[in-house]
């Protein structure tokens, strides 16, 4: 399938689901669906660099609240329009990713990992202190009382704009991986002296990787202010979008797109359960557990276990 | 304005003694990652365990914490042992060591986090010891015996890792595996017995490391990830596997932090040693004793 | 005309590098003419790989100065290099574990080759067929690169490198470790680069081959260059032949 096709049937099915939503009178359902979307962003996007290039990034906070709080200013400066909004946070992480990757990405990919975890604890700090957007005791963001496209609830309408982010993102991922930068990011992944020395210009695609990555995971982070309503810096930084989104690729399998949509569907699902129903610290640590499990024993996750599969079946 | 000597002095004396104890938290990645190229990030979990276990004799028994940590050494000695093999044979035998080695560490630090979120609470906790509320003075300055006693004891500890390295046989053997792993096989020793056992020593460095950490302050879980910065940036600044570099490099982490502390507000702190990291990488990753 | 076919291909000049306080190459000249073949010969660590390394660009040399085509190239990063027509292949293979035998050719083909060539999508694919057939894999095309014989991982390395169509090649102890039979096989693939006017610089051990191949004969010696000429004259120089007896 074309990539082109794809974008069009992505973009369908998202309206689809969208429409086909109004008719779901239980809100629990979007708060439940939005941290799943939000979940399928962040690994995508993380998977990017990660399991298209080989680089892993421990900072997936810092970039998911850079596009949190490019919100949270633009409230408190403009009252901008969400889609304005989205775009900004977008550009800002993405500007974040061009820059940590420009001054780290010449290093040893383990260089590159430790600055990004460097990353996350400086953005906090610097955000900690920064009174305009709340600084340590939080921002409140009022929804607006008048809801575009006549939808019924302002839930909706986030939820609307995170299904169609999703597409988005997966069309992007989808792009990189069967385009020839997604070759070239497989061969440095797989030896990047080598895929050098084959003309591959390798710090370029890694910039650009990371920039990719980092915008999204940005544009995951956008719509996370109004949805809360509130956003003090442990939320937008927690550790579990670190965590999770190295786990949900890994789990999900880090080859192609389509892995870390399992990945966060399957995870994500679990975690909202075992949230609900036994605490938040015994999910954070289910996640761990998992990670650890698979990392050792079935790296290449669960589309791996398929791929052997459909291997052994030939 | 007058010039605030009385503030820079303890400053500097203060920066020089977390200095010290910063030598002692880090040289455990220095030898890990300096020297044996492991990317232990999980190394601050160990920290932290040691911290706990430290807090949990002293609560029910009332021993020193530091005691605690010489006689428990022993079983984070064996703890990196195991984990040395998993990681060896999951991951530096298949050559994965990069991204899944880091990804491995990574959830080992997490899971740590954790599961002590989970036994202990969030809460700040602390130990009692017979010197804790002590402070020397000498004029000007104040020497408080939390920072004084576990600084000696931790540069006690670095400078004994490094005659070891230096003057023993296995020691020597850990010096050289970090640079000619054939040449040692040709030997007749067998590389990965001595790099596990290089580990294994990396991560008893950081249990008792830890156990120094409760005397200078009360922790709680989430501590762990700050030090990674830390002693990475000092692993990094100090040249990466040299033990004298380790020092230099903790003792300036030491005292920038000290003064960020006093002159700005210690809520700047953390971002010290992170961002004297991002700089070192940025711009000389070969560190301050340069290779 | 006559001066254009003399005009270098590749001029090393004083080239220095240092490890800490190990030197690697001290002040090595090497110059290679268009379609030339060179064998380069020395003991272990005389710093031949340091040498290729050099000139590939993988690292970076503190002395001395690397001309290609009459340009200074010394600050040109590797993939400039290729890009340039100067390619190299790894003593130790290092395939694209992830992708097939014929992926693993698309990507010089791509990267390198398509920046001095014009070449459409599905010439790209024929072009690695072609080549896969010249070295040997033809029967391998969708193996994956990871798990092929020793042989065979040489075979796509020096297959690597000629799809980047360099004009000068560096072939790096491709014959190492490898049976009478398959040395041939190396061999044939290596002349059959003559023509195509391919420059090629083989760095090897096996004698015979270096014999067989090379124009013209350079020897390393612990960073020094101690000969450079005719094959036969440099196999019968004393200084060279201690070199090797010393080993």
């Amino acid at each position: 399938m074309s990539n082109r096709a794809f974008a069009a049937a992505a973009f369908t099915i998202a309206l689809a689901i969208v429409a086909a939503s109004r008719l779901i009178p239980n809100d629990y359902f979007f708060s439940a669906a939005y941290t799943v979307l939000q979940f399928i962003i962040l690994a995508t996007a993380w998977n990017i660099l990660g399991g298209y290039t080989g680089y892993v990034n421990f900072g997936s906070a810092a970039f998911f609240a850079t596009g949190a709080y490019s919100t949270v200013f633009l409230y408190k400066a403009l009252h901008a329009p969400l889609i304005v909004m989205i775009v900004t946070g977008t550009l800002a992480a993405g500007l974040l990713g061009l820059a940590v990757g420009y001054l780290t990405l010449r290093l040893r990919g383990v260089f590159f990992a430790i600055a990004t975890l460097a990353l996350a604890v400086v953005l906090y700090t610097f955000v900690v202190n920064w009174d305009y957007v709340g600084g340590a005791r939080g921002a409140y963001i009022l929804q607006p009382r008048d809801i575009p496209f006549g939808l019924p609830r302002y839930i909706h309408l986030l939820y609307s704009a995170m299904v169609l982010m999703t597409a988005l993102a997966l069309i992007v991922a989808r792009a990189i991986e069967t385009s020839t930068i997604g070759r070239g990011l497989a061969a440095i992944r797989d030896d990047e002296v080598a895929a050098e020395c084959a003309g591959v210009p390798t710090l370029r695609l890694k910039i650009f990787s990371a920039t990719v990555s980092g915008a999204l995971m940005g544009m995951a982070g956008t719509t996370f202010p109004y949805y809360l309503s509130y956003v003090e810096p442990s939320a937008a930084f927690n550790l579990s979008y670190a965590v999770n989104s190295i786990a949900m690729p890994l789990i999900g399998g880090m080859m192609s797109w389509v892995g870390p949509v399992i990945g966060a569907v399957l995870l994500g699902t679990v975690q909202q359960v075992v949230q609900v129903t036994i605490s938040s610290a015994w999910n954070l640590l289910i996640v761990g557990v998992l990670l650890v499990v698979f990392v050792t024993l079935a790296p290449n996750g669960i589309m791996g276990w398929v791929e052997a599969w459909r291997r052994r079946k030939r | 304005m007058e010039f605030p000597t009385a503030l820079v002095l303890n400053a500097i004396i203060a920066g020089l003694l977390l200095g010290g104890f910063y030598a002692a938290v880090s040289v455990g990645i220095s030898i890990s990652f300096g020297m044996l190229d492991v990317v232990n990030i999980a190394h601050p979990a160990f920290i932290i365990l040691g911290s706990y276990i430290a807090y949990i004799v002293n609560d029910r028994m009332g021993v020193d914490p530091i005691l605690v940590s010489v006689v428990v050494s022993p079983l984070f000695f064996a703890l990196g042992m195991l984990l040395y093999r998993i990681y060896y044979l999951c991951f530096e035998k298949r050559g994965q060591e990069s991204l899944r080695g880091l990804a491995f560490f990574f959830g080992i630090l997490f899971i740590t986090e954790v599961a002590l979120v989970l036994i202990f609470g969030v809460d700040y906790r602390m130990v009692q010891t017979a010197y804790s509320e002590t402070t020397w003075r000498l004029g000007p300055v104040d020497f408080p015996m939390r920072l004084v006693v576990p600084f000696l004891v931790s540069v006690t500890m670095v400078v004994g890792v490094q005659l070891f390295l230096t003057h023993t046989f296995f020691g020597r053997a850990v010096l050289a595996v970090a640079q000619d792993q054939l040449a040692l096989r040709l030997m007749g020793v067998n590389p990965t017995r001595v790099k596990g056992l290089a580990f294994a020593l990396s991560i008893a460095t950081a249990g008792v490391a830890g156990a120094f950490l409760i005397v200078i302050q009360p922790v709680q879980p989430a501590i762990g990830r700050e030090f990674i910065g830390l002693v990475f940036a000092v692993c990094v600044l100090g040249g990466m596997g040299s033990i004298w570099g380790t020092l230099l490099g903790a003792f300036v982490l030491g005292l920038a932090e000290s003064f960020t502390s006093t002159f700005f507000g210690p809520s700047w702190a953390p971002a010290v040693s992170f961002g004297l990291l991002l700089a070192a990488l940025a711009f000389k990753p070969s560190g301050l004793l340069g290779r | 005309m006559a001066d254009a076919l003399n005009e270098p291909l590749l001029e090393v000049c004083g080239v220095t590098k240092r490890f800490g306080g190990f030197t690697a190459l001290d002040k090595v000249d090497l110059v290679v003419r268009p379609g030339e073949r060179l064998g380069l010969i020395g003991p272990n660590g005389s710093g031949k790989s340091t040498l290729v390394n050099c000139i590939s660009g993988t690292l970076r040399n503190e002395e001395g100065g690397i001309r290609f085509e009459g340009r200074d190239i010394g600050k040109e990063p590797a993939h400039r290099r290729t890009r340039l027509g100067l390619a190299r292949s790894f003593q130790i293979p290092k395939p694209f574990a992830s992708m097939s035998v014929l992926d693993n050719l698309r990507i010089p083909l791509v990267y390198a080759a398509r920046q001095h060539e014009k070449l459409s999508k599905s010439h790209i694919t024929d072009e690695a067929l072609h080549i896969l057939q010249q070295v040997g894999l033809g029967d391998k095309v969708h193996a994956m690169s990871g798990g092929l014989t020793q042989v065979d991982m040489r075979k796509l390395e020096l297959a690597r490198a000629m799809a980047a169509k360099p004009k000068l090649l560096i072939s790096d102890e491709a014959m190492a470790g490898l049976s009478a039979s398959e040395v041939d096989d190396i061999l044939v693939l290596l002349s059959g680069l003559r023509q195509q006017g391919v420059a090629v610089i083989m760095i090897e051990h096996v004698m015979r081959a270096v014999m067989k191949f090379s124009e013209r004969v350079a020897v390393l010696v612990a960073g020094r260059k101690i000969a450079d000429g005719d094959p036969q004259a440099v196999a019968n120089n004393m200084e060279v032949v201690t070199a090797y007896l010393g080993q």
